[in-house]
């Protein structure tokens, strides 16, 4: 067997989690979804759930990831085979395998788009489209082949496809490398670039002078936007009254933490024995809101304010629509935008694929421990697999369809599922006793006293109500679209359910595998 | 923009700036665990019961 790896240093492992977490989430979501759900109202909920399921769980993720390393194992089934005490137990852990996979292949999609518009400020190309967002709403939608299935594998728009090989081979490369020499050299240091990257942009949003042909869209007015708790006609209480701010607030805290996805799990089982997990787990969510509420709160929304106004950041567009139309359009205004345009995408670029390089990791982690094959091996499959994926989501472009079916259930089905099990196995299989046992190894702070009351009631009920709420809300919405045939066109939902269950299948014969070789490893 | 929305920006923002200061230093401060050996008691078996 292959010598085991570990994280070279603590900071590394932070940076990498903390890499993992921060992604296009926390620029382009997080100001849309508080601009959406009432600014500052949206702080209350957001923080509620940050305290109660976000840093508990991670802490939990971190200390179980370990709890598992120090066994030997560096994959979730492996990991959940070991805490459930049945081989059943691998098919749970899975989730966390194919989660972060699946996600991995529109991702790298949106990873490439990040890419190509950095690239495109670079070279002035996307300064020459001017200030008209019709203009740049239809560069963005022709550019990904948003209108037509098919419309990327035509030689006018194969260009998207280069940008999407780079990253493919990026990201094969660094995760061939391994975790020291790849992933957490890497995040060494693109996460400090990011950061830097970031600071420049919002020196520049924040200087920027009023609009002068509408003297009230200014800077200040626009952190008002962002920030006041309440809008015109509406009281603080009567926005904390819909029940739709809590579940969206949750959702962007576990969607940016990178809670319950299997990423933590799968990072911490590479910390050595002793390594502290509290400090670490602490430390890496504190940097993922830094780069959240300080640097992703500053700088969309206000600036969207100053150039496009108060109807646009009153009704803000989506997560792509903010990113990849909105805001080119705000930098085609500003003064020096090229510059501030390639620094603002090239930093979107760097958060997206500090995430995507995590997301391969668990499913080679399971290769590797469970087929007993070595990174070569591993890579190789997933290189496979993980092309046929991003191949279906990039033939499939039209309307996103493809692209917004593996979102929700994957990122946001099975993340709740997948959380839920988490919390419930850390409290209550493994048992609070042991599971908080876990957390103090090595810590170097003090523990809340709340803590194991936090973990073992507040987060799991939280949870299960959030996820009934949700399920309620979007589930029917969500079946009626797979059983419903288009009247024309291929049925891009149902393909994409079927997508899914191949990939679920092709793990349960892995993960079956690997349950056979713990077997003879673990002889009863 | 209102003394609630700046109170709010303030006290989160400041308060995210203050907690990852706070972890810096603790993280840069502390010296990372030296592996050492075990005691019998140490020995964690794996076994839950």
């Amino acid at each position: 067997m292959s010598k085991r790896e570990y994280w070279g240093t603590r900071v590394g492992a932070i940076l990498a989690v903390t890499g993992s977490a921060v992604g296009l989430g926390n620029f382009l979501r997080f100001p849309g979804q508080a601009a959406k759900y009432g600014g500052g109202a949206f702080l209350i909920p957001y923080l509620v759930a940050f305290l109660v399921v976000g840093l508990p769980m991670a802490m939990a993720e971190w200390a179980l990831g370990r709890w598992g390393g120090r066994r030997g194992h560096n994959s979730a089934p492996g990991i959940f085979r070991m805490l459930l005490g049945s081989r059943k137990g691998a098919y749970v852990g899975m989730i966390g395998t194919i989660m972060p996979l699946m996600i991995y292949m529109y991702y790298l999609f949106v990873e490439a788009w990040c890419l190509s518009y950095a690239w495109d400020y670079l070279t002035g190309h996307f300064g020459r489209l001017g200030a008209d967002l019709a203009v740049i709403e239809d560069h963005f939608l022709t550019l990904v082949g948003a209108r037509a299935n098919g419309a990327l594998f035509t030689p006018a728009a194969a260009r998207m496809l280069l940008f999407l090989g780079l990253c493919f081979v990026a990201n094969t490369f660094l995760i061939y490398r391994g975790i020291t020499r790849g992933i957490e050299k890497f995040c060494n240091l693109a996460m400090p670039l990011l950061v830097v990257c970031a600071l420049v942009v919002l020196g520049r949003v924040l200087t920027l002078p009023a609009n002068p042909a509408h003297p009230e869209q200014s800077v200040v007015n626009g952190l008002g936007y962002m920030w006041n708790p309440t809008k015109p006609g509406e009281t603080l209480w009567s926005a904390l009254a819909n029940p739709e701010i809590w579940l969206a607030a949750t959702g962007q805290i576990f969607f940016s933490l990178s809670v319950g996805f299997g990423l933590i799990l799968t990072y911490a089982t590479y910390l050595k024995p002793n390594d502290d997990v509290a400090l670490s787990s602490v430390t890496a969510c504190a940097g993922n809101e830094f780069c959240e509420v300080v640097l992703g709160g500053m700088i969309a929304i206000p600036a969207a304010f100053v150039f496009l106004g108060p109807a646009v950041v009153q009704n803000p567009p989506g997560t792509f629509g903010l990113g990849f139309v909105t805001l080119p359009n705000v930098f085609n205004q500003m003064p020096l935008g090229s510059f501030f345009g390639f620094l603002f995408f090239f930093l979107l670029f760097l958060a997206a694929i500090t995430s995507s390089l995590s997301m391969l990791q668990p499913s080679i982690s399971l290769l590797e421990e469970g087929l007993k094959i070595g990174r070569r091996a591993s890579v190789s499959i997933l290189t496979f697999v993980t092309l046929a994926g991003c191949f279906f989501v990039v033939y499939f472009s039209k309307d996103f369809t493809a692209l917004d079916t593996l979102d929700f259930w994957m990122a946001n089905f099975f993340i709740f599922i997948f959380a839920t099990i988490q919390s419930v196995v850390f409290a209550w299989v493994l048992g609070i006793g042991k599971g908080m046992e876990e957390i103090r190894r090595g810590a170097e702070i003090r523990l809340p006293r709340a803590l194991p009351f936090v973990l073992k009631y507040v987060s799991p009920v939280y949870l299960l109500a959030i996820f009934a709420l949700w399920a309620w809300k979007n589930l029917p919405e969500r079946w009626q679209a797979i059983v419903t045939l288009p009247k024309e066109g291929p049925p891009v939902v149902l393909l994409s359910v079927v997508l899914i269950a191949a990939v679920v299948a092709f793990f349960s014969m892995i993960v079956a595998a690997a349950n056979r070789a713990w077997d003879k490893e673990e002889p009863s | 923009m209102t003394p609630a929305g700046w109170i709010i920006m303030i006290l989160a923002c400041g308060g995210f700036i203050g907690l990852l200061v706070w972890c810096i230093h603790k993280v840069v401060a502390t010296p990372e665990a030296a592996e050492h050996l075990h005691a019998q008691t140490d020995i964690d078996t794996g076994d839950r019961e």
